[in-house]
């Protein structure tokens, strides 16, 4: 059966059965992958050169976790990403309902304001806040950790808050006002009804955008080196600070950890809330 | 689904509060300072007085700013046609896939997406550079070459390895790399939306697959394929890691001579009137989305 199934000739509509298309989709994966795969590969590679396979090590892994510079890096990463995405959650909760339940005058204007973060060129946002965090609200550098990542922290949730919308937006598209009302009628008071009637149906929506808010701070570079000093590095400033010299095993292991950690936690994002979190990261606005 | 704002005020007020604050502070006010700057230039070495000059608009429109926001546009544009070249066949190969086929197809796009922006372009580094894999594969091939034809007499010479990275066809390629899931993700969504019958009765009626594809499908899928094309150009125009790390002097983009204005050259109106500029690019290019979008609603 199956193997009668496979000699027919593909239907008009089967183009993935058709070898031009099945040679595009290969030659796009090796595209996409093989520089990824490599990279990875490499970082267990027991050779400077980066070249050649001399056999398997994990030397450059113990050399980065040796690394304190690039150890307190990734924890400042860890703290900015840990606390924007909470802020970021509770934020992006309060757009999403607002824009769910309510008409009000100028809804539209504050539409296309929460858009705005999503669609500004990075670049353009991290001047914004390089030149807000020296000139208009001098953010002190030398206070104690972590307060001093506070500018960094405040810049990624501007940026992730807006994001986190459209996941639980999306979320509470499909929930059904019926359920409120019967809750009402029951006697629930507006916050009961928040607490034991929508938050549990936003649930799937909250954690989705709580990972998506963390990968984006995690994974934010531009806007980071406009408000990191000298102090607060993050781990991307710092593995840029790497690159610039040159490719070197250590900055493959240091990239294999950073791409293993955020491809675990999108995965999970995207089978709570997959197609949220999709358009979410293509920018289809709110 | 919607209720008055009037019927609910305190709730309104709680919800609508903190995140108007926010983006209003922290968000809206960083910008407006932006752009007060650009009217502004320097009055001694840490001070800008906003004078309401336009001499740095004057100043971006130079010969020599005005190369670099075109060269900004023209790989922008470059990497564009090129993205939708690539994932128009690989949207087509998703969209008749079968269900579970196309879930796969669609991680297989979105993983190296995931991957953070710097390592991707770091990953290409090591493939462009004189000694990566490119270049060694090359090499390998030449002295093999070189082997045969030394035999016969005619030696090759010494392998020069080519200088892929530090210009800009470094530049493109890693704009293409960077930007291709962007491409394919909303031309899969408008292509999953079409009706089959169409292309199967064009099929039928004795069409081939190009002319299906060319005068049935390319039109009807005509407001995925704007918003695929400009939801790759806008962030082109304003990339700023690809063309710090893979380009050479000369393929600097608009974003690097702004970074550079504010870090190095320490001229923040000038720097500030280019990131505007960049800005009036993007709401142009949303605008014409937007524009599209509505008149293919109107004709529906």
């Amino acid at each position: 059966m199956r193997a009668a199934a496979r000699k027919s000739p593909p239907g008009p509509l089967e183009y993935l059965r058709r070898w031009p298309i099945q040679a595009w989709l290969a030659f796009t994966a090796f595209y996409l992958y093989a520089p990824l795969i490599t990279l990875m590969a490499f970082s267990f590679n027991d050779s400077k050169r980066n070249i050649v396979w001399r056999g398997f090590t994990l030397k450059y892994y113990q050399a980065t976790f040796a690394d304190t510079d690039l150890i307190t890096a990734f924890g400042n990463s860890l703290t900015i990403a840990a606390v924007s995405t909470l802020v970021s959650v509770i934020l992006g909760a309060m757009t999403a309902l607002l824009l769910w339940r309510f008409r009000f005058p100028a809804k539209t204007v504050l539409e296309g304001a929460l858009g705005l973060p999503i669609v500004v060129p990075e670049i353009c946002m991290g001047v914004a806040m390089l030149v807000f965090f020296t000139q208009v609200v001098p953010w002190p550098t030398e206070i104690a950790w972590p307060f001093n990542l506070g500018a960094i922290i405040i810049s990624h949730i501007s940026f992730s808050f807006s994001f986190v919308a459209i996941v639980i937006r999306g979320r509470l598209a499909s929930f059904n006002r019926e359920l409120e009302e019967a809750a009402k009628d029951l006697g629930a008071s507006e916050w009961r009804v928040f607490w034991d009637v929508i938050v549990p149906h936003m649930r799937p929506g909250l954690i989705a955008g709580a990972l998506l808010a963390f990968t984006l701070s995690l994974d934010d570079f531009v806007i980071t080196f406009f408000t990191s000093g000298p102090d607060t590095i993050t781990f991307p400033v710092k593995v840029y600070s790497m690159v610039r010299f040159s490719v070197t095993p250590e900055v493959n292991a240091a990239s294999t950890i950073l791409i293993v950690l955020t491809v675990a936690l999108t995965a999970i994002a995207l089978r709570l809330q997959g197609a949220d979190v999709a358009r979410a990261e293509t920018g289809e606005g709110l | 689904m919607d209720e008055s704002w009037r019927d609910a005020k305190g709730v309104f007020a709680v919800v609508l509060g903190p995140p108007a604050v926010w983006l209003t502070a922290f968000f809206l006010v960083p910008l407006a300072i932006i752009w007060a700057y650009s009217f502004g230039e320097n009055t001694s070495l840490t001070q800008i007085g906003v004078t309401g000059t336009f001499a740095n608009y004057a100043h971006a429109v130079r010969p020599l700013y005005l190369g670099i926001i075109w060269k900004s546009l023209w790989f922008a544009a470059a990497t564009t046609v090129l993205c939708l070249i690539a994932a128009f066949p690989v949207a087509i190969a998703i969209t008749f896939a079968r269900e579970k086929t196309k879930v796969w197809l669609l991680l297989l796009i979105m993983l190296p997406f995931w991957t953070n922006l710097l390592i991707r372009t770091y990953a290409l580094m090591a493939v462009l550079r004189d000694e990566g894999y490119i270049n060694f594969a090359l090499g390998f091939a030449w002295g093999g070459v070189s082997h045969v034809t030394g035999a016969l007499g005619y030696p090759l010479g010494t392998f020069v390895p080519l200088e892929l990275l530090h210009n800009n066809f470094a530049v493109i390629f890693g704009l293409v790399y960077v930007q291709l899931p962007f491409m394919v993700l909303p031309l899969y969504a408008a292509l999953d939306r079409l009706d089959r019958s169409l292309l199967e009765a064009s099929l039928d009626l004795g069409a081939g697959h190009f002319t299906t594809f060319a005068r049935v499908v390319t039109p009807l899928a005509m407001p995925g394929i704007v918003s695929g094309v400009l939801i790759t150009f806008i962030p082109t125009v304003g990339a700023y890691l690809t063309p710090d790390l893979l380009g050479g002097p000369s393929s600097q983009m608009i974003a690097n001579v702004i970074e550079n204005q504010f870090k190095t050259a320490n001229d923040w109106p000038f720097g500030a009137a280019l990131s505007f500029l960049l800005m009036y690019m993007t709401f142009v290019a949303m605008a014409v989305q937007g524009m599209v979008a509505r008149r293919r609603g109107a004709t529906r």
